[in-house]
């Protein structure tokens, strides 16, 4: 039911979050460059950057804890210039947790609903009511010392899920988790999300976590958004070398445009002996530009035969390491223009017969739809 | 990892603790002497203790100290916790250096100084010398040492927390009461103590701004002695030194703890 989840795509539908033209300076240092987003209502919107992106004073600019320099930021139909933090419908957890530790699990989850001075018996059931989301319902007396690091970030989450707010930022939520915990928790997140119909605004440096969670993605670097898109389109369509490099693994391979045939750009590239063939037509590229390509390890394909003279985009090289992840197999090919490419193979069976060795020459070869084009 | 003792590690400390708490240790063994010579020792008894809390000249003091102590030691906790915040908070206004500078001046100012120009201002501004000018200058002497204290605390504090409280709706005073002063409130007990034992034992500064009707413990067991030794002051002494020495502790595991708890939530 979420397959056909797509405001963004509306051009009727209002945003619930609005940045326009927001620049955030800090002294000299520019975080945030003027810069305009739109974020829907019961979105899971990840902000995916390096560290020191400006994604984490975007989320807090949104939370009011940062004024921007330039620019307006609204909420639903409100502006909110000068709005202190206490007063937006807006929560947030946070990177460190910040549980109040003298306060127990109970009183930090109701920290919140006292402030709105809702009556005691509401408190207590809308608490029990979060205790319960976050399967945390015999630890409440317990004090912040005295749980695990997955335990706090659940009351954390309680605590920022017990006003029901509009809009729920979440800065690094899984950032001090370990892997499996980290994995069990993203989907326990989306489902939380789901069953409230909350926006969610997610920050992370974590590119699995955001491809995992999030309905669109904003990938950002120095300032800028780079690309804002769904999961799908920034792994198989990324904009820049930037964002192919920074989200999953790549290969560029570096060349030049000869020309276009038949729809299909021919690249001349010192790492394949034939021009590369790519099929990218929404690309607007001259003779002779110099472009990087784009191929995912999982495109290419690894074999010992030479293949037909008819199959487009050949390499040769030599397996230069194997490495045996269980459900897949990585082989870093040295091709003979000294370019390494990686090329995972997926282990379907659990028997191979003569398999592919250290050393040995291979054709490694992908089909002109499988790579992007990435002007330079 | 304890370091065994060596003969001569020993001897250093015993040593180091005898030259410093001999003294002390003497008076304290007199307090409980029979005998009204007080360089002779003539048995144990505790009578002194009984005249002491007879002599009404001397209870009458403690009395006054006392009130002093603990009008003085709120007031310097008050304002020295104020200090500190202003101090870690609000980054570099102008004048901090200057600020710092004089928060901290009466901790290295000879205390004859502080006392003669406390007595100037008294008698300029018109203010009787008495209680109020007692208390006022032992607020003076001791706001520092909160500050320190405090600020010490402060420095270590994570301020997500306070962001916490005001994002789930709590606006800047009540977030100040219901998360920063509890969780510093270590560091500000610990600074009250510490203010408290100081205005309890000063001689120096008091004796410059008292008037008649507030003679502290101090002056009055200086005078005594002036006059000639008496068990009487040697056990209001050893009474003294047991306040000091609980608050001081008391203080120090406090910091202590408010440390410790400050680690954890950093963690």
């Amino acid at each position: 039911m979420r397959r056909s989840f797509a405001p963004w795509a509306d051009s009727s539908a209002r945003p619930l979050i609005r940045f326009e033209n927001i620049t955030k300076r800090f002294g000299d240092a520019v975080a945030v460059d003027n810069l305009s987003l739109d974020i829907f209502e019961g979105e899971f919107f990840c902000l995916l950057g390096p560290s020191g992106c400006g994604k984490t004073t975007l989320m807090r600019m949104l939370a009011g804890f940062e004024q921007p320099t330039a620019g307006r930021i609204t909420l639903g139909s409100a502006d909110l210039a000068g709005v202190p933090p206490y007063r937006r419908p807006v929560n947030m957890m946070f990177q460190s947790y910040a549980l109040f530790p003298h306060m127990n699990v109970e009183k930090n989850i109701a920290f919140g609903l006292k402030q709105d001075g809702l009556p005691r018996g509401e408190i207590a059931s809308r608490v029990e009511e979060m205790l319960r989301l976050v399967q945390l319902e015999r630890l409440a007396k317990r004090y912040p010392s005295q749980l695990s690091g997955g335990q706090r970030q659940r009351v954390a989450l309680a605590r920022a899920l017990a006003k029901r707010p509009k809009l729920l930022l979440l800065d690094e939520p899984l950032g001090a988790l370990d892997k499996k915990l980290r994995e069990e928790t993203q989907f326990e997140l989306m489902d939380i999300q789901h069953e409230l119909g909350m926006t969610f605004v997610v920050v992370t440096h974590d590119q699995e976590e955001a491809m995992t969670m999030a309905d669109r993605i904003a990938v950002m670097d120095h300032g800028h958004l780079v690309q804002v898109a769904t999961p799908g389109e920034i792994y198989e369509q990324p904009k820049t070398r930037f964002i192919a490099e920074f989200v999953g693994d790549v290969n560029i391979l570096e060349g030049n445009v000869m020309g276009q045939e038949n729809g299909l750009w021919r690249v001349a590239t010192p790492s394949a002996q034939a021009p590369l063939t790519i099929d990218d037509p929404d690309e607007v590229l001259n003779s002779g530009q110099a472009v990087a390509i784009a191929v995912r390890p999982e495109k290419m394909l690894i074999q010992r035969d030479p293949p037909p003279a008819n199959v487009p985009n050949v390499l040769t090289g030599e397996v230069w390491d194997i490495g045996y992840l269980g459900d897949w197999t990585v082989y870093r090919v040295k091709l003979a223009s000294g370019a390494i490419v990686r090329v995972t193979r997926a282990n379907a069976s659990r028997f191979v017969e003569n398999p592919i060795d250290w050393d040995e020459q291979v054709y490694v070869t992908f089909a002109p739809d499988a790579a992007v084009i990435l002007a330079e | 990892m304890t370091r065994r003792l060596s003969l001569f590690n020993v001897t250093s400390l015993v040593f180091g603790f005898a030259f410093l708490y001999l003294p002390i240790l003497l008076l304290v063994v007199y307090s409980f002497n029979a005998s009204r010579l007080v360089t002779v020792w003539g048995g144990f008894s505790t009578q002194w203790y009984g005249a002491l809390f007879r002599n009404e000249a001397l209870m009458e003091a403690a009395w006054v100290t006392l009130r002093i102590a603990l009008l003085s030691a709120g007031l310097s906790t008050v304002l020295g916790t104020l200090a500190a915040l202003a101090l870690t908070r609000y980054g570099r206004f102008l004048g901090r250096t200057l600020f710092t500078g004089m928060i901290y001046a009466p901790m290295v100012m000879p205390e004859v100084i502080t006392g003669l120009s406390l007595l100037l201002f008294f008698v300029a501004i018109g203010l009787d010398r008495g209680f109020w000018t007692v208390a006022l200058a032992h607020t003076t002497l001791t706001m520092c040492f909160v500050t320190v204290v405090v600020q010490s605390r402060l420095m270590t504090f994570d301020r997500s927390l306070e962001e916490a409280a005001m994002d789930l709706g709590a606006p800047p005073l009540r977030t100040f009461f219901a998360v920063t002063l509890p969780l510093i409130a270590p560091s500000i007990v610990a600074g009250f103590l510490l203010a408290f034992t100081l205005s309890l034992d000063d001689l120096v500064i008091a004796s410059f701004n008292t008037g008649p009707g507030a003679t502290t413990l101090p002056i009055k067991i200086y005078s005594q002695v002036r006059l000639g030794l008496s068990p009487e002051v040697n056990a209001a002494s050893a009474i003294l030194i047991g306040i000091v020495t609980l608050g001081v502790i008391v203080a120090t595991v406090l910091t202590k703890r408010s440390a410790a708890r400050a680690q954890r939530q950093s963690h």
